[in-house]
């Protein structure tokens, strides 16, 4: 009898907080400078635990399982230490995007342990590990300067892996391509996302003629063809769209911008007319009601798990996320909202924009033309993929099967991610180096003015 | 190198996202909330089972409070559902076994949900029993559906009664029948049965030749394009009315002598209203059909079919003369005829038709409650005026005089619809509402294969006015 209470009040708190973080993640933007915005940091992260706490109050009531109460111990843990231990190591760095980040994968850990117990630990130690190589990458990037020049080396290496994938990649489900080493699949195609954005990044930020602009766009649309032929066209469609943004911040050019669009459509018109899979995807977000059985199945499975968790969800355990086929990877979007209530999954997709917004605002300060571009494709990578997987979840675009960054399962996901969070972050060192120099370089001139 | 400091195309991106993702969260939230129950029906749903198997499905009461439906759990916690009334309800309430009908498919959403409060759930939970599911309200009338259930007797057909002023269904019956209660057990029997025609509701998806109730649209018409001039109107009826090799004849062979329009319609004489539709404007009829809902949907949230009558401008005279008679290919849902003589009786405003009341918790608090509405102005006040006062001759003057000199007075059109060959039997129509003056019911009855009318289908009507104003 007291489960009962306990999950039906808990459903509110955990909305209520996850409202809460969601809130104070846009009332940062207000102030400026991170030392103004220490305690909403705080207050952040209390919501953060709070919804922890509940969802796991949560889970136990509707368990009865005591194991789920050491999980919870070890994962708090984690999580405080990841927090605490950044902003002690970088406290020039962004802590609204760390925050964002444990929330991202709280969440994640929680649904997929509720799914299943296993990956749910498999995650957890993947996701622990990545945070570990995370803090070292910020001090290298602002180290090894060097890594701005070395445009064709990534070009050539991308390319390299994408063929290697081509030529040799087992192909599983259509469209997702794993390399099983040491029995731990990995899927590169993953990877390369990072090494394209900074090709396209590091070449874009020294050259911005016309000729450099043609050979570097002839690059991409070898990468988005490859990724095409591979089936994978959520990748082909993100490494497309962050292409364009990134080269249309270099250059300041509209025109590049919309004669990108307007080529990606009549590609998107010839792909659609050349692969049947294409066709099938469309016409299952068009009409996945006459075809329930088959093609339709997926995406109504999602849209019945959306629409039946009501306002507030039916709880952790509630539900059925398991009737919809890969859930864990591709559709996490559905059973959240399922079990914990469209409202607070309205409020992820809130602190996805959040987390955007600030990678975005990083760029627009920073000086160094490099790091810009790097910011600016990061960030669309990253809210790019939460758009395509959200909306093919939900029929507001046809579904492409990419993963909800952090939240679903896949390790490589999961830490390629967490890796382009700490690249920015890397990024922020350079922009508080620039202000710092700019800082003595105005002490000098008072100096030598003095001297004068 | 050093970039400008500003970069609008960065606040570009970051706009349009948000614009973007905006319209997303929107669209995701209302599609979610407003196909909610259709989705929950849907029986691909694992959550319709989920439910089922935390909820005991909900009970069905009539406007009075008494149950039509309900669920009952045994010690080892089976569940029955129990229909008290057995057979008298069995296609408005419908069943829940081996798919849904009635009631119990349209109410589904409700009934397999729980609203109760925490605390009736939780005593629930200590009783090792089901949340209770909420409770659906109708707005069946016991009596009168226990009324008409039995006037039809014995014979096969359809009654559907209606209050006028708010659209609520208070009967609706049709036969032949089954037990709700145990159709699990005659299954077999009822769905090897080569018609198949038990567990069609008639009332609704019946598709009836109207015969002489289909007058009533062909004067609405004669009136539409005539206005006044209608009482010009003058009829030698012979028994039968020829135009070139096509022969129309009344009802048996019946001479009616000298009419107007009013006597032609009291008195159903098919020779006049031939005569009459030959003088109709084929394509403003056309246009006169689809107002009054032929082949188009009816606003019916259950099962139904869809009624069919053609005109147009290109339509053979020989049809046309079928048609203005409510003979040929027309066909009708005694559902249809009841919507158009409710609405004529409501001054020409069709409300919509409904049947539940409001759904309540198990502790009695209310969950959703419906209200009347209009659904359109099916014809204008002067045109229900004119055809009420037809209508209301039909009794005084007419074939349905078995209704006449009762404590209230009624009106109506009867109809003997022939279906097969002139040698079978015909089926007899009744459609009226009472009292003429201040109109409160409306009353649909088709008995099949019985005879005309007249004879067959008023009495039943006379039956349910009995006992509406008996109260």
């Amino acid at each position: 009898m007291i489960e009962l209470y306990l999950t039906e009040i808990s459903k509110y708190v955990i909305a209520g907080s996850m409202a809460f973080f969601t809130f104070f993640s846009f009332l940062v933007f207000i102030y400026k400078g991170e030392m103004r915005r220490g305690w909403i940091y705080g207050l952040q992260t209390i919501s953060l635990f709070v919804t922890q706490f509940a969802c796991f109050i949560q889970i136990i009531a509707q368990t009865g399982s005591k194991r789920y109460f050491f999980l919870l111990m070890i994962q708090t843990i984690v999580l405080i230490s990841t927090i605490s231990m950044f902003r002690m190591v970088y406290p020039d760095g962004n802590r609204l995007i760390i925050n964002n980040m444990c929330m991202f994968l709280m969440v994640g850990m929680i649904m997929i342990t509720r799914i299943s117990y296993g990956k749910g630990i498999r995650q957890f130690i993947i996701a622990s590990a990545s945070i570990v190589i995370a803090f070292l990458i910020p001090e290298l990037l602002f180290r090894f300067a060097f890594l701005e020049r070395m445009g064709w080396i990534f070009a050539g290496a991308g390319l390299l892996i994408l063929l290697i994938l081509l030529v040799y990649g087992s192909v599983t489900n259509g469209s997702k391509i794993n390399f099983r080493i040491a029995g731990l699949s990995f899927q590169p195609q993953e990877l390369v996302k990072i090494i394209f954005v900074f090709f396209v990044a590091s070449i874009l930020a020294e050259r911005k003629d016309f000729k450099s602009v043609v050979i570097v766009s002839v690059i991409a649309a070898v990468h988005v063809i490859i990724l095409v032929l591979l089936k994978d066209l959520g990748s082909a469609l993100i490494y497309f769209v962050v292409y364009l943004c990134v080269l249309f911040v270099a250059t300041n050019q509209p025109l590049y911008f919309g004669a990108g669009l307007c080529s990606g459509a009549v590609a998107s018109f010839v792909a659609y007319k050349l692969f049947p899979h294409v066709q099938q995807r469309v016409m299952a977000w068009k009409d996945p009601w006459t075809d329930i059985d088959s093609t339709g199945y997926q995406i109504t499975q999602s849209l019945f798990a959306i629409s039946g968790g009501g306002l507030w969800g039916l709880g952790l355990y509630g539900g059925t996320p398991s009737s919809i086929p890969f859930v864990e990877e591709d559709f996490m979007f559905a059973a959240i909202a399922e079990e914990l209530g469209i409202i607070f999954a309205s409020c992820l997709i809130a602190v996805c924009v959040s987390t955007f917004l600030m990678i975005l605002l990083e760029a627009y300060k920073i000086k160094n033309n490099f790091g810009r571009l790097l910011c600016v494709g990061l960030a669309v990578t990253y809210i790019f993929q939460v758009f395509l997987t959200v909306g093919g979840d939900s029929k507001f675009i046809p579904l492409t099967g990419v993963t909800l960054p952090l939240v679903s399962y896949g390790g490589t996901s999961v830490m390629v991610t967490i890796v382009m969070f700490a690249l920015v972050e890397g990024e922020c060192l350079v922009r508080s180096d620039e202000r710092y120099q700019a800082y003595l370089e105005k002490k000098r001139e008072k100096i030598n003015a003095g001297k004068k | 190198m050093q970039g400008k400091n500003k970069s609008y195309p960065i606040m570009v991106i970051g706009g349009f996202t948000v614009v973007l993702f905006i319209a997303m969260i929107i669209y995701i939230c209302s599609y979610a909330i407003n196909n909610e129950r259709t989705m929950m029906d849907n029986s691909y749903n694992a959550h319709q089972q989920l439910l089922r198997t935390k909820n005991s499905r909900g009970t069905i009461y009539a406007n009075d409070g008494q149950i039509l439906a309900k669920t009952v759990t045994d010690s080892n916690g089976n569940e029955t559902r129990e229909y008290p009334f057995g057979k008298e309800f069995s296609h408005v309430v419908g069943f829940s076994v081996n798919g849904r009908s009635g009631i119990e498919n349209l109410a589904n959403y409700y009934l397999i949900n729980s609203h109760a409060t925490l605390k009736s759930k939780a005593e629930a939970k200590e009783n090792e029993m089901k949340f209770p599911g909420d409770n659906v309200y109708t707005t069946l009338d016991v009596k009168l559906q226990e009324t008409a259930y039995e006037a039809l007797s014995a014979r096969e057909g359809a009654i559907i009664v209606t209050e006028v002023k708010t659209g609520k269904v208070l009967a609706l019956v049709s036969k032949p029948d089954f037990d709700p209660g145990t159709i699990l057990d005659e299954w077999e029997d009822i769905t090897s049965d080569k018609d198949n025609t038990q567990l069609l509701n008639r009332a609704t998806q019946g598709l009836y030749p109207p015969g002489s109730t289909f007058k009533m649209i062909t004067s609405l018409e004669y009136y539409r394009e005539k206005g006044d001039e209608y009482l010009e109107y003058r009829y030698n009826c012979n028994g039968k009315f020829t135009n070139g090799t096509d022969t129309i004849r009344c009802f048996h062979g019946e001479s009616h002598g000298a009419l107007d329009f009013t006597k032609s319609f009291a008195k159903s004489c098919n020779s006049s209203f031939a005569n009459i539709s030959l003088q109709l404007d084929k394509s403003s009829f056309e246009k006169t059909l689809d107002n009054l809902m032929f082949n188009s949907e009816l606003p019916w949230d259950m099962n139904y079919s869809m009624s069919s009558a053609i005109c147009n401008a290109d339509i053979k005279d020989s049809d046309m003369m079928q048609l203005g008679i409510g003979q040929g290919t027309t066909t009708v849902t005694p559902l249809h005829i009841n919507l158009i003589t409710a609405a004529i009786a409501n001054d020409g405003i069709l409300m919509k038709p409904y049947i539940l009341e409001k759904v309540e918790t198990e502790d009695g608090k209310v969950v959703e409650e419906f209200e009347p509405a209009a659904y359109k102005n099916l014809i204008t006040s002067d045109e229900a005026y004119f055809l009420k006062n037809m209508m209301e001759k039909v009794v005084t003057d007419g074939t349905a005089s078995r209704l006449k000199g009762l404590d209230y007075t009624a009106a109506g059109k009867t109809g003997s619809a022939e279906f097969k060959d002139s040698t079978s039997d015909s089926h007899a129509w009744f459609t009226g509402y009472a009292p003429a003056e201040d109109p409160q019911i409306a009353v649909t009855i088709i008995v099949e294969n019985a005879g005309s009318g007249g004879e067959y289908a008023v009495p039943i009507a006379k039956r349910i006015f009995d006992a509406y104003f008996e109260k």
